[in-house]
């Protein structure tokens, strides 16, 4: 650490990136490998949801039959009114409220509270299965009505293919992420975050990095979602 | 790299992340009304080139939000920064390829659909 923290701050801006980059040992200073990895593993899921959408919109470009109306097809009768998009809308903001308590939950973490940060993550998580409670909501209506990967009754064949890849990726994404914070949120409420002693998650006591980099993973699929949220429902 | 939203020097943030919790309220706040904005695009039947103008920049927006301030990126070190932000931007010339393809295999679909 002190090695590090004494290099750390030598050159800032586009010559402190490129003496970080050539320099000895490690490129990402400040930065724990665990923190790193997370980043590189979300930065090749990243190239994951970019193929998927671009899938998609090399179908929707090259169909010749019209493309289904999201606005229609994700519609929802609400005491005899036809309310568009409303389940996506509350499922988006079900996900950025769940962004929210993560960050917080971070926040706690650094703060060494543990029962809050314990909390934070279990509210986080329930808003995450919420979430994929209302996906497998959305998919039984639209399977219900007929959609399959290969056909469905609103126009385009490949837009069942489309939907149904894109958000179950996304929907599986969130499901471990609900599961991996029960982990997390369960050892830290039990305070083997606190006790000393490294294992897979810290590397002594009261460090709470690993909050914060579950934390980067849970935001990457909200993140995805905005993406999704624009291209596929919105579009 | 000094901090720019608090204004203390990055050393600071050794022992972790700590930012202010009105930052993140903020940020919260913001997003809530961003997707509120891009859900109005729709109800309001927007149409065209101010749709999709619209639903981009919102969209832009709440993923700037998210990295910077929910995902810390805001307060890395450029090394970081590059390593992590840049590589996407491949994607956008695999985009160009694929528009410039599947507006062939259209016009392509065309001429065969339309049978002898």
């Amino acid at each position: 650490m002190a090695e590090h923290t004494l290099h750390a701050d030598r050159a800032q801006g586009l010559d402190g990136f490129v003496k970080d980059w050539s320099s000895d040992q490690r490129a990402f200073k400040r930065v724990s490998w665990g923190k790193a990895m997370m980043w590189i593993f979300l930065l090749s899921d990243t190239f994951v949801f970019s193929i998927f959408l671009l899938g998609y919109m090399s179908a929707r470009m090259s169909t010749q039959s019209e493309w289904p109306n999201a606005s229609e097809v994700f519609a929802l009768h609400v005491g005899g009114v036809e309310l568009p998009l409303l389940l996506i809308a509350i499922m988006t903001f079900v996900l950025i409220s769940s962004s929210g308590t993560m960050a917080m939950a971070v926040r706690c973490g650094y703060a060494r509270a543990r029962k809050a940060t314990a909390g934070l993550m279990y509210l986080t998580a329930f808003l995450g299965a919420t979430f994929v409670g209302m996906q497998a909501f959305e998919w039984t209506k639209l399977i219900q009505e007929g959609v399959r990967p290969w056909e469905n009754p609103f126009g385009a064949e490949q837009f069942g293919a489309s939907f149904f890849m894109i958000t179950g990726f996304h929907g599986t994404h969130v499901s471990f992420g609900v599961l991996f914070l029960i982990i997390i949120a369960t050892k830290i409420w039990r305070g083997s975050f606190d006790r000393p002693g490294r294992t897979w998650l810290k590397s002594g006591a009261g460090d709470y990095e690993a909050v914060e980099i579950m934390g980067l993973y849970w935001h990457f699929v909200d993140l995805v979602w905005v993406f999704i949220f624009a291209f596929f429902y919105l579009w | 790299m000094t901090d720019t939203m608090t204004g203390k020097p990055a050393t600071a943030h050794i022992e972790g992340q700590q930012h202010p919790l009105k930052l993140y309220f903020l940020v919260w706040g913001l997003l809530f009304v961003l997707s509120a904005f891009s859900y109005m695009v729709d109800y309001a039947e927007l149409q065209g080139m101010l749709r999709w103008s619209l639903i981009l920049i919102f969209m832009l927006m709440k993923a700037g939000l998210i990295v910077a301030v929910f995902m810390h990126m805001a307060w890395e070190r450029l090394a970081l920064i590059y390593a992590i932000l840049l590589p996407p931007a491949a994607v956008l010339a695999f985009l160009a390829i694929m528009t410039v393809e599947s507006d062939y295999t259209f016009a392509t679909r065309a001429v065969v659909f339309s049978g002898p």
